[in-house]
């Protein structure tokens, strides 16, 4: 068995010009790593939904990603305020986004629904004031 | 149709160029940005009035091929120049989203 790879991105909450950089610096390194285009933008979608959640509901977080021969593990915990009611944030169009994100173009309620469709595993802690981490997979 | 079919549409004023050799695979609208991350075709032209860092972000993510701002949308010296770097097009209009994407299909037929 090969070597497991793992890349590491703390990220700022309410940085939404720099939201999406550790999203993009992912997709480059796994381009280079020759990972499937398939892949790649499974990953890069649903990281970037992720990440861009952090900053916008959760005041930033610590995303880690891991290569393995079998798939990709993309584990993202915030210490933000947790998902009062998970099967309700998981629906398409449900968002508690505030106005000034709103006019960003954020807030469609559809970041959880794409975090889902595009990966193979997807798993939801969360804890009311204390945070939520969400682990995803991708196969290879 | 290439990119460069597109660079030369009298509407657009070119702010980034990408490659103009370029194939395109479809045309795409939308301006809510998880919509865009879900939907956006890879090698698309994406018509947008969302013109922010973030709008590139996703256009990167999905491998669009060209950004066109309609209503014109401006975007950001940082933001040109780093969709410049990534080699991602970015073109501006005054033209409303359905017209320019209309045209734009139209150009592609001929
Ligand atoms: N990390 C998180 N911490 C706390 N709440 C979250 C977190 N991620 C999502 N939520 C809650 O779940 C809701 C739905 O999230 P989702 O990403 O689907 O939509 P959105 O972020 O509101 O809008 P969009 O992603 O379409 O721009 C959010 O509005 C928010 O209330
Ligand atoms: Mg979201």
């Amino acid at each position: 068995m090969s070597e497991q790879l793992t890349f590491t991105y703390t990220i700022d909450g309410n940085d939404f010009t720099r939201a999406g950089e550790a999203s993009s610096s992912v997709k480059n390194k796994l381009k280079m790593l020759g990972v499937g285009s398939d892949a790649i933008r499974k990953v890069a979608i649903a990281m970037y939904e992720g990440e861009i959640n952090m900053v916008i509901h959760a005041d930033g977080g610590v995303i880690t990603v891991s290569v393995s021969d079998n798939d990709i593990t993309m584990v993202l915990a915030d210490k933000g305020p947790g998902i009062p009611d998970i099967s309700k944030a998981m629906q398409e169009g449900y968002s508690t986004a505030r106005e000034e994100v709103r006019s960003l173009g954020f807030g469609a309620g559809m970041g959880l629904p794409n975090m889902k469709r595009f990966t193979d595993e997807m798993h939801i802690d969360t804890e009311l004031g204390k945070g939520t981490t969400i682990t995803m997979k991708v196969h290879l | 149709m290439k990119l460069k079919d597109i660079l030369v549409l009298p509407e657009c004023r070119v702010l980034s160029q990408g490659n103009p050799e370029r194939e395109i695979s479809r045309i795409f609208c939308c301006d809510l940005l998880s919509i865009a991350m879900g939907k956006a075709p890879s090698d698309g032209v994406w018509v947008t009035v969302m013109g922010n860092r973030n709008t590139l972000a996703v256009a990167s993510l999905t491998d669009t091929a060209c950004i066109v701002l309609a209503e014109g949308v401006a975007l950001d010296e940082d933001t040109l120049s780093k969709a410049a770097e990534e080699g991602i097009a970015v073109l501006s209009t005054e033209q409303p989203a359905f017209d320019i994407a209309l045209k734009i299909y139209q150009a592609g037929l001929s």
